[in-house]
């Protein structure tokens, strides 16, 4: 079963972004957070002292373990960002400002 | 007073709708700030509109209740008595000298770029709560989450992080959880609870005073019968594996002091670990007005006033109990707000029953409270390399280095020398393993910015105070 | 910090010392400074020479911590936005240069060199090599660990004790007696209460700040980098608000903007207008901090006496009793070499410089006047 079905969305047409230069589809309303989780990838970030991977965890905007680069913009909370159509989502490696 | 006086209410969750929606009728112009973009809080999160959901109740219990807030806040906000801003995240509050009064400061939109100014003559802090994790090795992975977050993707985004869980910790979190995950699909390979029956039934008698809760309780219990997920009470997970992503957990037995039975660690293959050991409020606002704490909430009196003239606090903030204490205390501050905005005293007999109801359902809380409590010890067991800043990656050794060798005493002091709680969340997260580890009690801390707020924002604040 | 150095250098004099202190380590004015080592901001004279002689042993210090202390002898940069303050601002360079520092003048062309992510358009700026950053904390930890003295956290220093003859013999605390032939009161911005303790007037009063921590960055501010009006606020006897901008990377990522300076006792309370003075400042230095998010600020007390310099040495009104505390804002940057004269003048060694101008009982020669502006 689908997590959609219980309670029975139907919603609009998907629409693309792009994350780590790769087609994401969203559906309207997703955040960042849902539409990868949606896609089955769990991580999007490297920490700053030994590159560990991380993704959601709190997903409430509380823990910023999710931060995420979305359209050039680093420390973007993908749990409460939501998908917009076009986006470049990237992984954010260490403060997400490294490579400027 | 020629205009309606002003009441400004941080949080759309039970609490400050309820609040909101009795200040309004008594005559209050409320402005409701909120930081999500439909009103419920995490209790009543909604599903993303876009996503339309025709049954978003699937996942929900009171259902009704929240129709009736919903409904409430519709009426109010056509008739102008509620201006509810959705979309603003506030990272302070301030008194203004003077006048008395209070500017709310709130970042607009979901990057939390743009500062907003709000004004009001009293404010209500209704900010509820987030969770308590408690750190073990392998926490840090991805695919481990918090219980609620778990909860917040699938209510609100309608999404699974993986296709097999485990739900671990404590505290009645779980059980919805649980089923919550289970009903989406997917396969919930155990409820793994610290607490043991035993534990419950002795708070049994405080426990039946809030009857509906407990069957709550028991519907849940049902509904993971149904779903075939095994509940392991007395159990705790002792370490979470995996490489790049989550693969599988350690579970363990626990005996009758809370430490884990020799021989009875066995592997859980799955992708997912929803985990939580509780909730704690979130009380930044209130304590950069200069409210009193009381322990980590928010202290109020009977009205729900705290004191600070002029600021009141419902909910989570003022104490973790529950979407059925915090509606209660909602409706006490919201009437008290009204009665003094309009400059009298209060008749206590309006809110009776929910004074009654409060009563019983701090009871409750505490009765929950003492059954649901983390294994005994797991601050020891704790092995050095285990991550417990999670933003700084401050490890559990570090930590007992700034205890040990380096003679802090106190959880400030191993931050400073370790930078445990520094980083972005500010030692949210990792504040209960740090006061654990460095054997204190938990300090809620200072955090004068309730969120990170960009410098162009704070140069750009208007001068004056 | 203070307490911290004269542990030190006390216990190298072969001293016998413990440390007591009404909280933790590093918990008072230490714990919520930048580890400002600065020559830069100081006028020629006493100051000038006390920080000189620390620069000096806190780059012998680093050799010895290593990395535990996030020693970085990265260099000040003071620029000026117009010509006028320009010229003042190399008129104080060629003052301190006679008196030792190293300063160099840089032309506005030559800035983004030193600083790329500067604001365009300043007049120009002047080098200080030898300015240099610590973490307070960490610092204040290493060098207590390093001295080996015996630590009290969480005594409360309730009387000084003294004999028939009036010499000091130890301290009272709220947790027993701790007997010592000499007592230093390095409390800091507490130092006048201790000071009162013992039948003395030492005037120090708290000065506060707040400072802005950002969230982690690259390496983008390379210096300490502030304005020419900072020397000015620093020396400023003013009760309001001064908010002129220090802007400096960390080993640890956030960039701390420091640094306003008011006197309103010991209110920790946030003041916005102080905030957003340092983020205006900051921004005007650097325009890319706009989008930075700042993810907290705290307010610290600067312990200032009313002539901006310390008490160090002996206190003649009290045998036994000595002071090292009213560094103001630059106790980090003092402690060493505050921590070696103390020693010194414990053991009865003659002092590395004169100690006439931080006379702990200067203050009661000018007939109760303390230089208090109204």
């Amino acid at each position: 079963m689908n997590p959609l079905e219980p309670t029975r969305a139907r919603p609009g047409p998907a629409h693309t972004a792009t994350f780590d230069g790769r087609p994401l589809r969203a559906l309207p309303g997703q955040t960042v957070a849902a539409a990868l989780w949606a896609a089955g990838v769990t991580a999007w970030r490297g920490t700053r002292g030994t590159g560990a991977p991380r993704g959601v965890f709190c997903g409430i905007g509380v823990c910023f373990d999710c931060l995420v680069t979305v359209n050039d913009r680093p420390g973007q909370r993908a749990c409460l960002v939501p998908v917009r159509p076009g986006d470049v989502i990237r992984t954010q490696r260490g403060t997400g400002r490294d490579d400027d | 007073m020629t205009e309606r006086p002003r009441l400004a209410v941080v949080g759309a969750g039970p609490a400050g709708l309820a609040a909101a929606l009795t200040a309004a009728a008594r005559g209050v112009r409320v402005l409701l700030v909120d930081a999500a973009d439909q009103a419920g809080g995490q209790f009543y999160r909604q599903p993303a509109a876009g996503l339309g959901a025709r049954r978003p109740h699937a996942p929900h219990h009171r259902w009704r209740t929240w129709e009736r807030l919903r409904t409430g806040l519709e009426r109010h906000r056509a008739a102008g008595r509620i201006t509810h801003l959705t979309d603003h995240h506030v990272w302070c509050v301030a008194g203004e000298s003077g006048s008395g009064g209070f500017t709310v400061y709130a970042l607009r939109g979901p990057g939390q770029e743009e500062g907003v100014t709000v004004r009001a003559d009293a404010v209500l802090l209704a900010t509820g709560g987030y969770e308590r994790v408690l750190p073990f090795p392998g926490w840090t992975l991805p695919g481990v989450v918090t219980a609620g977050g778990a909860q917040a993707m699938l209510k609100g985004q309608l999404v699974l992080p993986g296709r097999t869980a485990v739900v671990a910790g404590t505290g009645p979190l779980l059980l919805p959880v649980a089923t919550g995950l289970a009903a989406a699909g997917a396969q919930v390979a155990a409820l793994v609870e610290s607490a043991g029956p035993a534990a419950l039934s002795r708070r049994l008698p405080a426990l039946a005073a809030q009857p509906g809760t407990l069957a709550e309780g028991a519907g849940y219990a049902a509904r993971l019968l149904r779903h075939g997920v095994r509940v392991l009470p007395r159990h705790t997970v002792l370490a979470a594996h995996g490489t790049e992503r989550l693969e599988a957990v350690t579970v363990a037995a626990l005996d009758r002091t809370g430490r884990p039975r020799p021989g009875t660690a066995r592997r859980v293959r799955c992708d997912t670990l929803a985990v939580g050991h509780g909730l704690l409020p979130h009380t930044d606002l209130a304590e950069t007005l200069g409210c009193a704490l009381s322990g980590t909430a928010v202290r109020v009196d009977a009205e729900q006033r705290t004191d600070v003239p002029g600021v009141w606090a419902a909910g989570e903030a003022t104490g973790v109990g529950g979407a059925t204490l915090a509606l209660a205390e909602g409706r006490i501050a919201g009437q008290s707000a009204a009665a003094r905005l309009y400059g009298t005293a209060p008749d206590p007999r309006r809110w009776a029953a929910a004074d009654r109801t409060r009563a019983r359902a701090r009871a409750f809380a505490a009765a929950l409270d003492s059954v649901y409590a983390p294994p005994a010890g797991w601050a020891e067991r704790l092995p050095d390399e285990t991550v417990v800043c999670r933003c700084e990656e401050v490890t559990a050794g570090r930590v007992c280095e700034a205890v040990g060798t380096l003679g802090a005493g106190d959880a400030r002091t191993v931050k400073l020398l370790t930078r445990a709680g520094m980083g972005w969340c500010q030692g949210r997260m990792c504040g209960p393993a740090v006061a654990g580890l460095t054997g204190c009690p938990l300090d809620p801390g200072r955090r004068p910015f309730a969120r990170p707020v960009p410098l162009g924002v704070l140069a750009g604040l208007p001068d004056t105070e | 910090m203070a307490g911290a150095a004269c542990a030190l250098y006390a216990a190298r004099a072969g001293l016998e010392v413990r440390v007591v202190d009404r909280g933790a380590v590093a918990g008072g004015t230490t714990g919520a400074g930048e580890g400002n080592l600065l020559v830069s901001d100081k006028e020629p004279g006493p100051e000038l020479r006390l920080a000189l002689l620390s620069a000096r042993l806190w780059a012998g210090l680093a050799q010895e911590l290593g990395a535990a202390v996030e020693y970085e002898p990265k260099g000040g940069l003071v620029v000026a936005s117009a010509p006028g303050a320009l010229a003042a601002l190399r008129d104080l360079a060629a003052r301190q240069r006679s008196a030792g520092v190293t300063a160099v003048p840089v032309a506005a062309d030559r800035l983004p060199d030193l600083e790329p992510y500067l604001a365009p358009g300043m007049a120009g700026g002047v080098h200080y090599p030898q300015d240099a950053q610590v973490m307070p904390a960490l610092a204040a930890a290493h060098l207590l660990r390093a001295s080996g003295a015996r630590l009290h956290p969480g005594h409360t220093v309730t009387g000084v004790l003294r004999g028939a003859d009036g010499m000091v013999y130890g301290v009272r605390t709220d947790r027993g007696d701790i007997h010592a032939p000499a007592v230093v009161n390095a409390a800091g911005v507490r130092g006048g209460e201790l000071a009162a303790l013992a039948g003395i007037r030492l005037p120090v009063l708290p000065r506060r700040g707040f400072v802005l921590v950002t969230e982690p960055l690259p390496r983008r501010v390379r210096h300490k980098v502030y304005a020419a009006d900072y020397v000015a606020d620093v020396a400023s006897d003013s009760a309001g608000l001064r908010a002129s901008p220090v802007v400096e990377g960390t080993a640890a990522g956030p960039v701390l903007i420091g640094a306003t300076r008011e006197r309103v006792g010991f209110d920790r309370s946030l003041s916005l207008r102080a905030v957003r003075a340092l983020a205006a400042g900051a921004v005007g230095l650097f325009p890319f901090l706009r989008q930075v998010r700042a993810l907290r600020t705290y307010a610290g007390f600067r312990p200032y006496l009313p002539d901006h310099l310390p008490a160090i040495g002996p206190d003649p009104r009290v045998p036994g009793l000595f002071h090292a505390c009213g560094h103001e804002g630059a106790g980090i940057g003092l402690a060493p070499a505050t921590g070696l004269l103390i020693a010194r003048a414990l053991t009865g060694k003659a002092p590395e410089l004169d100690l006439t101008p931080f006379r702990p009982e200067r203050f009661d020669t000018q007939g109760g006047n303390d230089g208090e502006s109204p």
